[in-house]
């Protein structure tokens, strides 16, 4: 049944988040991602769940990682200070294979920055905040109403895949308004559960698809979790080839699948001599000047990035190899976003609209930027 | 239940030194364990970082070895998310006061029904010596080799001031005592705190002279009070148990009158 709402991207994350099950919130006060603390303090109690404001972000994703032991789908909230907080704790449940799902409102940096601004510039440290290598998904929602939806899809892949779950959005996004419809969710995914007696039970042997079927804690499978490097039975190991074959196997089990975790949306980009590629808040000022483009019979298109990391290198490689297009990458960072896709297209064919300034990208600039492109 | 099947055998001989107190506190734990109706399946133990914290992984429950300091807090949302189990946080002086000293006072203001058991030995015995928020005033460390400029805390006066509704201090010169202490804490619905002095012949004893374990165990015998009340020496006992709401049981009972239409105040 549809249920239309005129809220704001923050309100639309705590509704996907209760669509998608959560039933645990442990989160820290900062702007700009407050509002989603405070939406889930009125409606978990109101299910059953819990929420609760805990000492300071490390104590937060660790109560959620916590809660999500226990078997809960928990999540936790914040924005760029607070989020290099977490990072520590990122990295236990990546290594743990812990679900969780982390929301990153990001504001401008470094240090205090522009609490109450947009900015992109976290892009990097949601792949990479947490030391060592690690596995990691991130979500880029551009509207109140994608937010809803991929923070349903954050849980959904959490709970596949065990791992953590960010979501990241630019303040513009978490504080804007417009119509959502909450449709329920298509599909729920709960995590695998043990298939084997207790008595026969090793937590992190994996299945050919190499994800474990973690017990919650309290169904009767005494096992041990260690951030420590450790084999498939949980506990700690030094053990090269079991350290090597875990690792591979936690990055692997992301990488594998690629094709199911990246969601993009490509507009117009078969014939484009210019495809602007963008994600959060400057995606609804390139779709804006795309039209336009087109409009006036300019051969420009638009990719969208929803899933940043794992990155969409193979769908950029086909774009380029088919067409030859320039891209022009609008981002509210120093050029991070552009950094990456250099990976996939080369260097000279990539065209920076770079703004960090709390302000969105406008029309006008990015228009400039894709005239200079074509001409 | 013998207190021996709480033991994962198979993970034997343990990481500590020859001497070292973490094995009695450990054993004084497993036997106030046993003589308690727990089903280990409901038995959640939660550590952090350092030597106290692979006790966790010597033991035949739910167990849980997280990150440095924060062995509270997951235990935390272990607790809130599912209060039918049991939660034990085995930590150390470093671990529980120095980095994870927040969320023990936020633990123990909150009230929520978890056991913390801080193996006290005065060092940070896995870096090999430094010294911690509990290190004695002028005593020697690895990072303080002209003697400790630093004053400890006193964490039983800590969790007390913190609000811990259970408070206590056994040392491993008095095994049985720390035994009904912490049977006591496993008991009290509410945060318990219990402090368990323990010897680090290794790091702590050697650089400050003390002898061998069996010397610093005679010291800590004659330096401790167990029934608390000689002058000039660390008192043992309990020293707080009193009955407040508990936050798991106040939550949900608060929620289920919402439920029920009832108003919050």
């Amino acid at each position: 049944m549809a249920n239309k709402k005129l809220i704001q991207g923050n309100e639309a994350c705590v509704e996907g988040a209760l669509a998608a099950g959560v039933r645990f919130f442990a989160g820290y006060p900062i702007t700009p991602s407050t509002e989603i603390a405070e939406g889930m303090a009125e409606r978990l109690p109101l299910v059953g769940g819990a929420f609760i404001q805990m000492e300071d972000e490390i104590a937060s994703i660790a109560a959620a990682i916590g809660a999500s032991i226990a078997g809960v789908k928990a999540m936790t909230a914040t924005s760029g200070p607070g989020f290099s907080l977490m990072q520590e704790n990122i990295g236990f449940a990546a290594m743990t294979e812990i679900p969780v799902v982390v929301v990153d409102v990001c504001r401008g940096g470094p240090s205090t920055g522009t609490p109450t601004k947009g900015s992109q510039s976290d892009f990097m440290q949601t792949r990479w905040g947490t030391h060592g290598d690690h596995p990691v998904i991130v979500l880029t929602p551009s509207s109140v109403q994608e937010v809803y939806d991929e923070t349903i899809r954050a849980f959904n892949l959490a709970e596949k895949y065990m791992v953590p779950v960010i979501l990241l959005y630019d303040e513009v996004v978490g504080h804007m308004r417009e119509g959502v419809v909450l449709t329920k969710p298509e599909e729920i995914i709960e995590r695998k559960k043990p298939s084997v007696k207790p008595e026969d039970y090793r937590p992190y042997a994996a299945a050919e698809d190499m994800i474990p079927a973690l017990a919650p804690f309290g169904t009767g499978y005494r096992y041990h979790i260690t951030g420590l490097s450790h084999d498939e039975t949980g506990f700690p190991t030094g053990n090269p080839k079991a350290i090597q074959g875990l690792l591979e196997r936690i990055c692997g089990k992301i990488e594998a699948n690629r094709h199911d975790i990246i969601k993009y949306n490509a507009f117009d980009v078969d014939d484009a001599e210019a495809v602007i590629l963008a994600f959060g808040s400057p995606v609804r000022t390139a779709r804006h000047v795309q039209k336009e483009a087109r409009a006036r019979g300019k051969k420009v298109g638009l990719f969208q990035i929803l899933t940043a990391w794992p990155f969409p290198h193979e769908a950029l490689q086909e774009i380029y190899a088919k067409t030859q297009a320039s891209f022009v990458i609008p981002e509210m960072t120093l050029g991070q976003l552009a950094d990456e896709v250099s990976k996939s297209v080369p260097r000279d064919k990539i065209y920076s609209v770079l703004r960090n300034d709390g302000e969105m990208i406008t029309p006008a600039q990015l228009e400039e930027a894709v005239r200079r492109v074509l001409e | 239940m013998n207190y021996k099947d709480m033991l994962r055998a198979d993970k034997m001989p343990h990481i500590w030194c020859p001497g070292c107190g973490h094995g009695i506190i450990l054993a004084a734990f497993l036997r106030a364990m046993a003589a308690k109706e727990v089903d280990p399946d409901k038995v959640v133990v939660v550590s952090g970082i350092g030597c106290s914290a692979r006790a966790s992984g010597y033991l035949d429950f739910n167990t849980l070895h997280t990150t440095h300091g924060r062995a509270i807090a997951f235990a935390t949302g272990i607790k809130l998310a599912n209060p039918e189990l049991m939660v034990v946080v085995l930590t150390g002086d470093g671990d529980c006061a120095a980095i994870g000293g927040n969320h023990l006072i936020h633990g123990a203001r909150r009230n929520i029904d978890l056991t913390v058991i801080v193996f006290n030995n005065s060092i940070y015995g896995m870096t090999s010596g430094q010294y911690s928020p509990l290190t004695p005033h002028r005593k020697k460390a690895t990072t303080a080799p002209y003697g400790n400029f630093d004053h400890p805390f006193d964490l039983v006066e800590l969790a007390k001031g913190a609000g811990a509704t259970f408070v206590a201090r056994g040392a491993t010169a008095y095994p049985r005592q720390l035994e009904k202490v912490i049977s006591h804490g496993l008991d009290h619905k509410g945060f318990s705190v219990i402090e368990a002095v323990s010897q680090c012949p290794t790091y702590y004893g050697r650089r400050n002279k003390m002898g061998s374990a069996v010397d610093m165990l005679h010291w800590i015998k004659e330096n401790t009070s167990p029934g608390g009340k000689e002058e000039g020496k660390i008192p043992l006992g309990v020293f707080v148990q009193v009955q407040r709401p508990e936050y798991c049981s106040n939550y949900y009972e608060s929620i289920e009158s919402l439920a029920r239409g009832e108003k919050g105040e």
